[in-house]
């Protein structure tokens, strides 16, 4: 079977599995018996890598219009019944009978067919597109579609790709991964590269396991005196390692998301310190000097293309706080302290620059470090860290040396005025409340919440709603504004959908304050106080600013 | 002049001679194009049908009163000659001929264009207006032809019960299910397993002389994992896990026309797709309303807008002719 073919058979092979096991085994196998050359090509296109598009799709979508007499707009309902431009044309364009086909390799294909179109003239591109209409049958087509439009779409992460090419070469998908690294073409030459035998290099690029901080459930007294800890703050960014080695740098971000693309203001400064060095930090973007939220990051990590405007406007820096390899040696045993000595000769004490320390928070005791905590939200950051001077870089997340002390979200006093039937096992049961805050004389609902209380104050709370009902609308029971409840939150926004002009976002029931009379609940005007704070601590990107989609690197923000 | 065939509440009628053709709601006469139950409808006094057919429109409706009529014999009905012509769409489907006052409609009900051993070809009638089915009505929909889609689907069943597995062939269960028996006949030796609700219907086609692939019930077997290296045929509603179980390593294969396209392949999330149609493709809906050398085209069944557009450029009168059948999407029927 021609190469070509082949690859077509891969292209399917993929397609018709959800499964990621299948997946990845056609790709092994592919791996195993593909050319060189072929292989390289299969790389290049599963694993993202994109030319620039020779003839547009609405270019195709025309001269597909003209070969078969159909109308455009007839097209255009074909396209959308079908949903994928490459297929559409390949059902309405193929006349070939697949008793011609294209006896080439994938990389023949590709040099002889493919690239030349870019540096063509409309004309010929036209004449190569409608020579394969002609000569391919539909499933031959459909490949040479995709192949010119770059993207396949075929349900395959660049991540998958590497793991199931890694697997058919018989190498970890480190190897893979670390060759896949930097500029290249796909030659034979480099599908050569590719098989040939691990040298080790891509050992160099690997991080060491991640030391991560356990929540600090008690106060801080309870683990033991001040000065035995280091208190930094905790920053809103990318946990991440920062390596050094063989004259490379590479970034590897907590996920084992490597990073090094992506943020070359990291990783060109860091080829300046010596090599045989790894550091952990935090990637954060600063504006004249100032830390800037988590959405501002996620927004410049979604960047694909990284134009000098972004690096300009959300410059990152790496806020360094330990030193686990120096001087090619393995310091992960020997002290923070002794570890944070040599990192702050490293690094200096400036606070400006895309590498920098990780500044420790100066407070003599703990009551003043917990004052210091308290300003947090204003200061941008979750909390504090506490590290034991003492202690060694550990993996994983063992107990005792290493604490987050998070800052408590948001509170507010408020009043239930509505209440609903819950669902579920609750159905039977009054537990969805909206509770209001006054202003002026009205109640003005703020929140929903359906949690916080315990199935005693449930059960009394719901006694309590059906014999204190003043009006029903369908489901929802308009209850006597009597009882307040301190309900936590953990952001503030403006909302133009909600009366008050505001919503909270993850508000939950902290406790029934039995002991305070509706009058002495909060206020609409406190609350607009409280975003106005939240906005002010974070001048750039406003509160209401709301993360973009949810995208992989989400789980990667939180967690020290 | 009035139109011949109108759209109303309970589907198509002839007003001239007061019958409908595949009324969705109970009616006086009925003119039955098949037996699929988007077409045949339960209540009506009398139903009138094509001879071939009347065994399974007794079965689908039970106690119903059916008149039959030969293929291209007329029935007078208040002075409107009505005949019955061939569709090719399962045995027994007919196109609907009305002539009144010089002017000849057919109704064309379900048709195919292709070779079907389980029943009689498409016969074209020349008409002045066709009212055409648009089931596929558009250009992507282009079949490869039977014999190419039946060697897939053999080569496919072969290779799975070589590797002990059963090939689970979904489709629906009256005219499909017996187009691929009549297929796979001389291509297998043991019987195909089926499920209970296709087998009366296999009962019918052979009582009318058809040849079918011999079966057995998937019920007759043992209950657990038991079946092993064979060919499968049951509707798709029946690929629940309970009664999956008893067959060792299903692989399932849905037997439609919408399997040409990879979406709905893949939405499906069947191991395979084979698009075999007992309706008319793009280029067999042109080729017919050509043949029929209607002036008058209405399209019903289906998305028929683009079908509208495309014959009205052409120079045709073409509309769609009205309502959505109340209900009319059973995903067993209507052999897609
Ligand atoms: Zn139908
Ligand atoms: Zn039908």
């Amino acid at each position: 079977m021609s190469g070509f073919r082949r690859f077509g058979d891969l292209y399917r092979a993929l397609d018709e599995t959800t499964s990621t096991n299948e997946k990845r085994d056609a790709l092994a196998a592919y791996a195993t018996d593909a050319s060189d050359a072929d292989l390289a090509w299969a790389v290049f296109v599963l694993t993202g890598r994109r030319m620039r598009r020779p003839v547009s799709g609405n270019v195709m979508r025309d001269w597909a219009s003209q070969h078969t007499g159909l109308p455009a707009w007839l097209i255009e309902a074909s396209y959308h019944a079908v949903g994928d431009l490459s297929e559409t044309l390949a059902i309405l364009c193929s006349r070939g009978q697949g008793n011609a086909p294209p006896d080439l390799s994938l990389a023949e294909f590709m040099e002889q067919e493919v690239l030349p179109l870019g540096a063509a003239e409309p004309d010929e591109q036209r004449q190569v597109l409608q020579r394969w209409w002609d000569t391919l049958d539909e499933r031959d087509c459909f490949l040479a579609h995709k192949l010119v439009g770059g993207a396949l779409r075929v349900g395959v992460s660049a991540t998958l790709a590497v793991r199931g090419f890694a697997k058919g070469l018989g190498y970890a998908p480190s190897v893979v991964e670390h060759r896949l690294m930097g500029t290249w073409e796909p030659t034979a030459a480099f599908g050569a590269r590719l098989r040939a035998a691990d040298d080790g290099a891509a050992d160099r690029s690997r991080p060491y396991p991640f030391y991560l901080a356990s929540p600090l459930g008690d106060s801080p007294e309870s683990s033991g005196e001040r000065d035995e800890w280091l208190a930094e703050w905790k920053w809103d960014g990318i946990r991440a390692q920062l390596i050094v080695r063989g004259g490379e740098v590479f970034l590897w971000s907590r996920g084992e998301e490597r990073l090094t693309e992506r943020f070359p203001d990291l990783v060109v400064p860091a080829g300046h310190l010596p090599d045989g060095t790894v550091l952990d930090g935090e990637i954060v973007i600063k504006r004249d000097g100032v830390v800037q939220p988590f959405a501002v990051l996620q927004t410049r990590i979604g960047r694909t293309n990284l134009s000098a405007k972004v690096l300009r406007d959300s410059p990152a820096v790496f806020l360094a706080f330990d030193l686990i390899e120096w001087g090619g040696e393995d310091w992960r045993e020997r002290s923070l302290r002794e570890r944070r000595e040599v990192l702050a000769q490293l690094l200096g004490a400036s606070g400006t620059g895309p590498l920098q320390l990780s500044q420790a928070v100066v407070a003599p005791d703990w009551a003043a470090l917990a004052g210091l905590r308290a300003q947090s939200r204003s200061l941008g950051v979750e909390g504090i860290m506490l590290k034991r001077w003492s202690s060694p870089y550990r993996s994983g997340r063992p107990r005792g040396d290493w604490w987050k002390w998070k800052i408590e979200p948001f509170t507010m006093d408020a009043v239930l005025v509505y209440a609903q039937a819950g669902s579920g096992k609750r159905a039977s049961l009054y537990t969805d409340y909206t509770f209001a805050v006054w202003d002026g004389d009205t109640l003005v609902p703020v929140a929903k919440a359906y949690s916080g209380l315990d199935d005693e104050e449930i059960a009394r709370l719901d006694r309590w709603i059906r014999a204190h009902t003043k009006e029903r609308f369908g489901p929802v029971r308009v209850v006597e504004p009597v009882h307040v409840f301190e309900l936590g939150f953990e952001a503030i926004q403006r909302s133009s959908r909600h009366k008050a002009g505001i919503a909270v976002r993850f508000p939950r029931i902290l406790r029934w304050r039995t002991d305070k009379p509706a009058r002495e609940a909060d206020t609409l005007p406190a609350l607009h106080r409280l975003l106005e704070q939240a906005a002010a601590a974070h001048p750039a990107q406003p509160a209401q600013a709301e993360p973009e989609a949810p995208s992989l690197f989400d789980d990667l923000g939180d967690d020290a | 002049m009035a139109d011949l065939l109108t759209m109303t509440d309970a589907g198509l009628y002839c007003e001239a001679g007061d019958f409908h053709i595949d009324p969705w709601r109970p009616v006086p006469r009925a003119v039955t194009t098949h037996a699929h139950s988007d077409h045949a409808r339960a209540g009506s006094e009398l139903y009138i049908a094509a001879a071939e057919g009347v065994s399974l429109l007794q079965h689908r409706l039970p106690g119903a009163r059916v008149e039959g009529l030969e293929w291209g014999e007329t029935r007078t009905i208040h002075g409107v000659r009505v005949s019955l012509h061939p569709s090719g769409h399962i045995r027994g489907a007919a196109q609907v001929r009305v002539e009144h006052g010089g002017e000849v409609w057919v109704a064309s009900g379900d048709y195919k264009r292709e070779a079907d051993p389980t029943c009689r070809p498409f016969e074209v009638v020349r008409c002045h207006t066709f009212i055409t089915e648009a089931t596929f009505a558009l250009p992507v929909y282009r079949w490869a032809g039977p014999d190419a889609v039946m060697a897939d689907v053999v080569s496919w069943c072969q290779a799975t019960m070589a590797s002990d597995g059963c090939a689970v062939l979904l489709t629906y269960t009256l005219g499909k299910a017996q187009r691929l028996l009549a297929e796979l006949a001389p291509h297998l030796e043991a019987p195909v397993l089926v499920h209970g609700a296709v087998e009366p219907l296999n009962a019918l086609y052979r009582a009318a002389g058809v040849t079918l692939a011999s079966t057995q019930l998937v019920r007759d077997t043992p209950v657990r994992g038991g079946v092993r290296g064979a060919v499968v045929l049951a509707p798709p509603s029946a690929a629940v896990p309970a009664w999956l179980r008893r067959l060792h390593e299903p692989q399932m294969a849905f037997v439609s026309g919408w399997m040409r396209l990879r979406g709905t392949r893949r939405r499906r999330s069947m191991d395979r797709g084979f698009a075999l149609s007992d309706h008319a493709d793009w280029p067999g809906l042109l080729q017919t309303i050509r043949e029929t050398g209607a002036q008058r085209v209405l399209a019903t069944h289906g998305d028929s807008a683009a079908l509208v557009r495309f014959l009205a450029e052409t120079g045709l009168e073409a509309a769609a002719l009205g309502a959505v059948m109340p209900g009319a999407s059973d995903a067993d029927e209507d052999g897609a």
